[in-house]
Parts: C-alpha cells; sequence; structure tokens
C-alpha cells in the first residue's frame, strides 16, 4: 500500500518511543530521594533528617546504587570453584582444555592403609588470560573437583596476574556455577546468594551401590 | 551537456563501520557510478581448519563457535554432523530435539542481525538495528539459560548436547516466541511497506538465478531468486524429515527480495520451533560414555555433512587417519561463496547502494576468513 507505509512506520516508532526502556544499567543505577532511602534501609523523611548531604544529593540525582547483573545459574565465569578436598590431581582438566592452559604439577604423597597412595597438588594454574570458558575442562572432571564459576568482574592491569594459582583456588568463594552439574539445579543452589562450604555437597553422584559396581567391573569384563 | 569525469579509485576499510568486520574493498569510481571492484579479505584469518587437526574431535567444537560468530549454534550443529557421519554415532532422540531447538532459535537471531545492520546500511541509523538487536538479546538469554554462554556456546557435543535444558527455559522459550513474532511484526509493519525502502532496495544489485547456481550460492540469496533449494527439505537431516513447513520463495532477487526471504524465514522458524517443543519427549540428551567416549577415534576415512545454516549451505568436511584428531578439515563457508558474485552485484550500480548491496549479501567476516 504505497503512501501509508511511512505513517504506519510512525506509529511503530511511536508506540516504541513510550515503551519502558529495556537497557540494563551497569555498573551504577541512578535512583531519586525515595530509591536512595529504600537502599539505606529507612523512610524518606527519616532519611532527609538523618543524611542531609545525601539527600540533597538523591535530589539532584547524583546517588547511584549498584546493580546485580542478571545471570542464569549455568553462566560460565571466571573465579573457578574448586574443592580441595575431591580432587585426586588427576589431571582430567588439563589433558581435556583445547588451548592447554592448566598447569598441574603433583607428587606422591603419603600412603594411607585405608585410603590408599594420595597424591600432593603442588602446582595448580589456570592461565585466565587466555581462558574462553568453554567448560570443557569442568565437564571432563571425574569427581566433580572443579566448577565453573558466577564471577565476571576480574579485570587486571597486568597480564602475570590473571593466572589463578593454587593459593586463589583455595580461597575464591565458592559460588559455583551450575554448568555441567545438574545436582546444584535439583538442589535449587542459588549461586548468587549462597556459597557451598562443606565439600560433600558439591558431589555429583549417588554411591553406587555395590551391586552396580559388581556387575560394571566384574560381570561385563 | 555531459561532464566530464575521471576514474577515482576509493579504499573501503578494512575498518570501516558498513563493511561487516575487517573487509576491504578497493572500488573504482567514476562520478556515482561504479566501475571496479576487488575485494580483499584474510585479515580475520586465524586459521581454525590448521588448528583444528591438533585438537581431539570434542575440542573442536570450540573453535566453530568462532567461526559465524552470529550463528554459532548452526556451526556447532554441522560440525557435529559431520563428526556423527564420520564416526558412526547414533545420536539421543532428545539431544537432537534440542538441539534443533537451539539452531532454529539461531537462525532467527542471524535473521534479525542480518535485516537490522541491512536498514542501518540503508541509513536508517540506530532505530531498526536497535528493534531487531533487542530481540536478539531475548534469544541470547535463552541461550545462557541453556548453556552458560551467550554467543560462544558450545553447546553440541558428538551425539546431542551436553546438558538437558533447565525447567525455566520451556516458559522462557513460550515468551520468547510470541516476543519474536510481535517483534517480526513490527519490523515488518514499518520497513515492508515503507516507501523508502522500496526505493532504496527494489530493483537494485539483481542477480539472475542461473548465475547464483553457478557460483553455488545458497541460502536467502539463491530462495530470493526463485530457486526452492533448502536443504532442511532437500536432503533432511536431523528430524527435519518430521517437520512440516514452508519455503518462502520470492522471484526478484534483488535486495528487498533478500530481506524479505529472511524474515519471512524468521518466521518459519518460529513455526519450526513450536513443532520441535510438541514433539519433544523425555530421555537422555546424549549417548552414555560408554557408547561415545570423549576422546573418540573414528575410522580412518572422511565425511562430510552439510546443514542450512543461516547465510546457505554450511558443510563440513572431516578426514580421519584413525588417530584421536582429524587428518584435516575443511570448511565450506557460505558466506565466502555468497562474495563471490559481489563483482557482478556491484558493477555499474550506484555508490549509494554499495553497501547496501553488501550487507544484502550478510556475510559475516569471522566466517569468511576462518
Amino acid at each position: 500500500m504505497i503512501g501509508l507505509g511511512l505513517p504506519r512506520g510512525f506509529v511503530v516508532t511511536l508506540k516504541n518511543f513510550i515503551r519502558p526502556p529495556v537497557t540494563e544499567q551497569y555498573p551504577d543505577r541512578h535512583v531519586g530521594l525515595l530509591g536512595a532511602a529504600k537502599e539505606a534501609g529507612m523512610n524518606p523523611f527519616q532519611f532527609l533528617v538523618k543524611k542531609p548531604a545525601d539527600s540533597l544529593k538523591a535530589i539532584a540525582g547524583l546517588a547511584t546504587v549498584p546493580v546485580a547483573v542478571k545471570q542464569s545459574a549455568r553462566f560460565r565465569g571466571n573465579e573457578f570453584t574448586y574443592f580441595e578436598d575431591r580432587c585426586t590431581a588427576c589431571a582430567s582438566c588439563a589433558k581435556y582444555c583445547p588451548l592447554g592452559i592448566i598447569e598441574i604439577v603433583s607428587v606422591p604423597g603419603k600412603i594411607d592403609a585405608q585410603e590408599g597412595e594420595s597424591y600432593k597438588l603442588e602446582v595448580f594454574d589456570i592461565d585466565i588470560g587466555r581462558c574462553m570458558f568453554c567448560g570443557l575442562c569442568v565437564e571432563a572432571c571425574p569427581y566433580d573437583a572443579l566448577h565453573m564459576g558466577t564471577n565476571f568482574e576480574r579485570s587486571k592491569y597486568v597480564r602475570d596476574e590473571l593466572v589463578i594459582s593454587k593459593e586463589e583456588l583455595f580461597d575464591a568463594p565458592k559460588r559455583p556455577s551450575a554448568f555441567y552439574r545438574p545436582q546444584f539445579e535439583e538442589n535449587n543452589f542459588d549461586p548468587f546468594k549462597e556459597t557451598i562450604e562443606d565439600f560433600h555437597d558439591a558431589g555429583r553422584h549417588e554411591k553406587k551401590t555395590y551391586d552396580e559396581l559388581k556387575k560394571k567391573w566384574v560381570d561385563e569384563r | 551537456m555531459a561532464i566530464k569525469t575521471q576514474p577515482v579509485t576509493v579504499n573501503l576499510g578494512p575498518q570501516h563501520p558498513s563493511t561487516h568486520g575487517v573487509f576491504r574493498m578497493r572500488v573504482m569510481f567514476d562520478g556515482e557510478e561504479i566501475v571496479d571492484v576487488e575485494p580483499v579479505f584474510g585479515y580475520l584469518h586465524r586459521g581454525s581448519e590448521k588448528l583444528a587437526e591438533e585438537r581431539t574431535y570434542t575440542q573442536i567444537v570450540t573453535l566453530t563457535d568462532r567461526m559465524d560468530y552470529v550463528s554459532s549454534m548452526l556451526n556447532n550443529q554441522a560440525y557435529i554432523l559431520a563428526v556423527e557421519k564420520l564416526a558412526g554415532i547414533e545420536p539421543s532422540p532428545r539431544g537432537v530435539w534440542l538441539r534443533m531447538i537451539a539452531s532454529e532459535l539461531q537462525r532467527i537471531a542471524s535473521h534479525l542481525v542480518a535485516t537490522g545492520f541491512l536498514l542501518q546500511d540503508l541509513g536508517a541509523l540506530g532505530t531498526p538495528l536497535i528493534y531487531a538487536m533487542r530481540e536478539r538479546e531475548n534469544i541470547l538469554d535463552l541461550f545462557e539459560m541453556l548453556c552458560g554462554a551467550r554467543i560462544t556456546n558450545s553447546y553440541l557435543r558428538p551425539g546431542g548436547v551436553f546438558m538437558d535444558a533447565p525447567a525455566e527455559f520451556w516458559p522462557a522459550l513460550d515468551r520468547g516466541l510470541d516476543d519474536i513474532v510481535n517483534t517480526i511484526d513490527e519490523l515488518e509493519t514499518y520497513l515492508s511497506g515503507n516507501e523508502i525502502v522500496f526505493s532504496r532496495t527494489k530493483g537494485t544489485a539483481v542477480l539472475p538465478p542461473e548465475l547464483l547456481i553457478n557460483a553455488s550460492v545458497t541460502g536467502p540469496m539463491l530462495r530470493a531468486s526463485g530457486v526452492d533449494w533448502d536443504l532442511r527439505h532437500r536432503a533432511p537431516y536431523d528430524y527435519y524429515d518430521k517437520i512440516s513447513f514452508e519455503r518462502k520463495l520470492h522471484t526478484a532477487s534483488d535486495n528487498y527480495a533478500r530481506y524479505w526471504v529472511r524474515v519471512q524465514e524468521a518466521r518459519e522458524s518460529v513455526k519450526i520451533i513450536r513443532q520441535c517443543i510438541e514433539q519433544i519427549e523425555p530421555g537422555e540428551v546424549r549417548p552414555s560414555f560408554d557408547d561415545v567416549p570423549r576422546l573418540i577415534r573414528p575410522p580412518a576415512g572422511d565425511a562430510y555433512a552439510a546443514i542450512e545454516g543461516s547465510k546457505g549451505e554450511l558443510g563440513f568436511y572431516l578426514v580421519s587417519d584413525g588417530g584421536i584428531a582429524p587428518y584435516r578439515m575443511h570448511v565450506r563457508a557460505s558466506s565466502l561463496i555468497n562474495l563471490t558474485l559481489l563483482r557482478d552485484m556491484l558493477i555499474g550500480g550506484q555508490f549509494g547502494d554499495l553497501f547496501v548491496t553488501f550487507g544484502s549479501v550478510d556475510l559475516n567476516m569471522g566466517e569468511v576468513d576462518r
């Protein structure tokens, strides 16, 4: 229909002009007086009386509050979560990494009569500067010791600081992503609110029964 | 009185915002008319095919993401089909349905980007592009729910996908599909009848179907000339034989026809996804590691698998020597092959139509250079 195309187009742009914006503010969001008072946990009048300087700032439109970015639970971020007690230093992650950026050095440790020979981990470096967060290392981990993290704000000024060392892995907050870890989704674990302290909670498998093990290792051989 | 003009050679790119990446053209103009075009590419060459020779079959999935970075899922699908053909893997039904849903979503996203940037090249700065990208953002959110990444997905594995969709994915997908239909309606309301779009795109860069077939051009460019060639219909892969969909054809073969075919295909993709949701059944999403181990060693031989990508036939050719990594990998990149007719499209045209025509090819430099 020649002649009506342009006006109809302008109706669409007008509709979009008056709809609420979809832009997400990051890292801070501007708030007015009400928002600033809500952030401080009091009602606006209290806020005006108790914090006059902040109130003036908020009225002038200068007050900001940090925003939590909308992320899904499977988000593949950095700051890998690592449970030392689950790791056997098998180096599956290093073998499976497409770029070969995981470095593992392990030495024979103590020999336990109950648990057999164990290994001591000396080096566990992940070069985040070259990592592409494909998650194949996490997929390869047979004991759920390594998980993807959920954080993504890890910019550094020096390239060497991008290498996550063993100590940093130990101390990092345990906020594992649900990537390739269906047990977290089943337990409704929210990595953005809570952390996992006990390494038992990060496990994937139910303990296999004796019959299942026998079937796998004896009957099928 | 005719004004005497002198041919002028202008270098466009490689960092021009309208070249959709790092593409460079040496164009000779006679006044406003284009006399000669010489495309120069290779600025984004990363050697993906060579890199694949030293990676295992599962690790190569991460390389295919980065080839055509606005349709990663489709690249994954084409590659995985080649691996399954090479190694004789029987995929899990639910995994196949999931990857069909994912790849159709990716096709919509890719066509939205193509449409948005075509209009950007027309001079509609911002508005249509933002509307298209806003909708693509919702699709990327769905991908983040599925696999944890938005663009470099690596979602597919030999035999299916790595993880089942989460519970919140299905309601979000239903809502997303309705939004997509609304957005396409919106796009069509203000573009498909727009006189400015008509006058700029109709009748420009017309390519006869014989020429397109001779140059082995595929995808929306070919269907815009009236040739009914869609691999989903001609050589159904995955479960496309259980799906019914229309092949939208246009006969004009100009820039407007290419735009129109893309928009209609996005609508058809929505219908395909709805049928997939109806037919998907519970089960495992990938074969067990006893059947398909992480380290696949296909028997010596070769395999070629092709899918209908967002830009045309996207094929992967793999040669195995029995080892854990392919002996050779070759990609039939549709963007590169669609680019071969650039001279035929541009020469004789006007300067103002240059970028519009270029945008209507919908090329992606990541795929052209690989």
